[in-house]
């Protein structure tokens, strides 16, 4: 019996999509296709594909997880695609080429990052309308808001500053300077700190949220690679904040770090120019958008390997999942 | 581009020293020189007969260069905005027959330290070499002379425009690694034409390739709006490329006199590369890569047509200031400078990684856009050529092949 058990759990392991039914659904942005890509988490397959505006990166699911937000930067808007019916619904006004942009926790703001006019918008989902906007550095990008929703930060790329923005007030509190070209910002769940990384320069900054002190700088070394390709952009964080994923960019490798040491734990070896990243509801699975290679990397987190890649469409940039 | 709108001229601000103040108020203006956190950086250019382009579809630009330093200071006050930190341009454009050594002393005289400098070798050289400018530094971002940054290199200057043998070297990369390895050399009849065409001989030398011919380009290059233009063309450019066996055409033609024709009527059917056709640049409206997008809508904007090299050069150095404005939270010229020729010095500027300069004859490395006319079509240096230290140092002169005397 014992003998048998390495193929059982295998079975198991094979059996785990069709068995246990994981009834998630993860949803890319197709930059260059204008396009949605909906993947279906038991089979891995692309079930849809839905039209949106142009040049789709940012995407965000609404607070009820029935609708995605995308910025369609192109087109200088904010289309809103009904995943039932497989369309956009409706548009949402965002200011000028909207890149990057992230929900406020009671669903009814979005900040929007103005990547060619130097400012956040604003946008009341109910309303349609741009309530405010907010002055920040040169081609703002990162958005990341704290998990209470007091405290926004915006990164902008060639100012190379983590602008905390208090959401009360639309006023900027504090600016920290970080490594060239900062791209994503993302709090840790417990909201105590924000991870901004930073595309050229090749780090990850962690900032202490009520200090601002950057209290470390996280590089990468990956061997046979050289150094200007590690370019970090997508970071994601378990909810229990012990495990963080960094992706870096034309090194086509996630990175596993260790959110307690700082320790870079390993490299995945993923599709050509990985963007982002996304974490499963059950945090068992992360998914990549590869930008160059036109496809998503599937990591199985337990066994700490990538067990798929599967094609989507053009220049694949934003990812996201739901249960 | 929809619309591109006329360039503004600048030839009305011929011999006039214009103070243009940007980003944070009016009230800036009136800021006495030294005073506050104000960064001065003069642009100091001269003024020239127009170059028509041979194509009709790009137009006569009249203020390439300082719509590139004019954009740098403005991405630079944003940033300023958040520092404490404001920036002036301070625009001298001189007359054709205007000295650039007085022109210096007057920026002197102005308390100006940083300068971008939009001039050909000669008159750059005059600038730099004047005791005023002695304390200095002054961006070439325009001068491509190899000379530069050899026998004539000054430890006052550097260099955000590429070399000619950057220039030759990632395009002689590309086709080597293209495996197109035996070129044909047309070259023009000015100096700068025959320098490349060298630069052009060098590279082959350096990465394995032959030049199977040098040829000079002596037709008259008739006028481009002839009503039978094309008949001419087209007998002329056959006759003058026979009797040779080549890859690759590569020409030599930088004032844009004849290199457009050759494409489509060379006596083989070969592809054209060099001044025309494929060209090695360090910027092109085909490039969008890593966010190269945003700075063309930020310029397009601004300056109502595309970027061209020469405002992407002035746009660097400007940055470059900037960014050791930022990083040191510093203001004053000295500190800027150190910085700036320092290793913590890195710029992003749209090209996949941070650019430094070279401490041995100050070039700004950087990767070069090898473009067509309408696509991106690869990026060098390219894979495969090795470098101990930076890849970037297989384009341009390497420490060891220096002839500057700043790098011993």
């Amino acid at each position: 019996m014992k003998r048998l058990l390495p193929a059982a759990a295998l079975l198991a392991a094979l059996g785990a999509g069709a068995g246990t039914a994981r009834a998630e659904t993860i949803v890319v942005s197709n930059e260059k296709d204008n396009s949605l890509s909906v993947i279906d988490g038991a089979t891995l397959t692309v079930v849809k594909t839905i039209e949106t505006g142009r040049r789709p990166r940012g995407i965000i699911f609404s607070k009820d997880m029935t609708k995605v937000y995308v910025c369609v930067g192109d087109d200088n808007r904010i289309d809103v695609v009904d995943l039932e019916a497989g369309k956009v619904v409706d548009r949402l006004p965002s200011g000028p080429d909207p890149e990057l942009f992230d929900l406020h926790p009671d669903g009814k703001t979005l900040y929007v990052a103005n990547e060619d006019d130097n400012m956040v918008s604003v946008v009341d989902i109910e309303s349609k309308r741009v309530t405010g906007e907010i002055l920040v550095g040169v081609e703002p990008e990162g958005m990341g808001i704290s998990p209470d929703g007091s405290v926004l930060v915006n990164t902008s790329e060639t100012t190379n500053m983590a602008h905390f923005i208090d959401t009360n007030s639309k006023e900027i509190t504090a600016n920290v300077l970080v490594d060239a070209r900062p791209r994503v910002a993302r709090f840790t769940p417990d909201g105590k700190q924000v991870w901004v990384s930073s595309e050229i320069g090749g780090t990850v900054s962690v900032i202490d949220t009520a200090s601002k002190d950057i209290v470390k700088k996280i590089g990468f070394e990956v061997p046979g690679v050289r150094r200007e390709a590690i370019q970090p952009v997508g970071v994601q964080i378990t909810k229990d904040g012990k495990r963080a994923f960094v992706a870096l960019g034309p090194s086509n490798r996630v990175a596993e770090v260790d959110p307690v040491t700082y320790e870079v734990k390993k490299y995945h070896l993923v599709g050509q120019r990985v963007w982002n990243v996304a974490l499963s509801p059950d945090e068992k699975r992360l998914y990549t958008t590869n930008g160059v290679s036109n496809d998503v990397s599937v990591i199985d987190l337990e066994r700490n390997r990538v067990v798929k890649s599967l094609p989507v469409g053009g220049a694949p940039w934003g990812v996201i999942v739901k249960p | 581009m929809k619309a591109l709108t006329r360039a503004r001229a600048l030839a009305g601000l011929a011999g006039v020293l214009l103070v243009a103040s940007f980003g944070a108020g009016a009230a800036l203006a009136a800021t006495p020189a030294g005073e506050a956190k104000t960064i001065r950086i003069g642009y100091l250019a001269r003024e020239e007969p127009p170059r028509i382009p041979l194509t009709f579809l790009e137009p006569d630009i009249q203020d390439e260069g300082v719509q590139g330093a004019r954009l740098g200071v403005a991405d630079n006050a944003t940033t300023g905005r958040f520092m404490g930190q404001r920036y002036e341009l301070v625009e001298t454009v001189l007359p054709r027959d205007g000295d650039p050594a007085e022109a210096i002393r007057k920026l002197a005289a102005d308390g100006v330290r940083l300068v971008v400098a939009d001039l050909p070798a000669e008159p750059l050289l005059a600038a730099a070499s004047d005791p005023a400018a002695e304390k200095m530094l002054i961006f070439n971002a325009r001068a491509p002379d190899d000379v530069l940054r050899n026998e004539s290199c000054r430890a006052n200057l550097l260099h955000t425009a590429p070399s000619r043998r950057m220039l030759a070297d990632a395009l002689a990369q590309y086709l080597v690694w293209k495996r197109w390895p035996e070129w044909f050399l047309v070259v023009g009849q000015t100096p700068g034409d025959k320098a490349f065409a060298d630069a052009m001989e060098r590279a082959a030398k350096r990465f394995g390739a032959k030049i199977v011919e040098r040829r000079p380009w002596t037709f008259e290059t008739g006028n481009r709006r002839s009503d039978t233009g094309h008949t001419t063309v087209q007998s002329a450019i056959p006759t003058a490329t026979q009797r040779v066996e080549y890859d690759v055409l590569v020409v030599a033609d930088e004032a844009d006199e004849f290199g457009e024709y050759l494409d489509h009527r060379t006596w083989l059917p070969r592809p054209v590369a060099g001044t025309q056709g494929l060209v090695p640049t360090i910027w092109s409206r085909v490039h969008e890569q890593w966010g190269a997008t945003q700075l063309h809508s930020r310029f397009e904007k601004a300056a109502g047509r595309w970027m061209t090299e020469r405002d992407h050069a002035a746009w660097m150095a400007v940055r470059s200031i900037g960014e050791a404005a930022t990083r040191t939270n510093a203001t004053d010229p000295d500190r800027l400078i150190a910085f700036i020729r320092s290793g913590d010095f890195g710029l992003a500027a749209f090209k996949g990684e941070a650019l430094t300069y070279r401490p041995w004859d100050g070039q700004l490395r950087q990767p070069i856009l090898i473009a067509g006319p309408r696509m991106l079509v690869s990026v060098s240096p390219q894979e495969g050529f090795l470098h101990p230290g930076s890849l970037l140092d297989t384009l341009g002169d390497d420490r060891p092949e220096s002839r500057c005397s700043l790098a011993r």
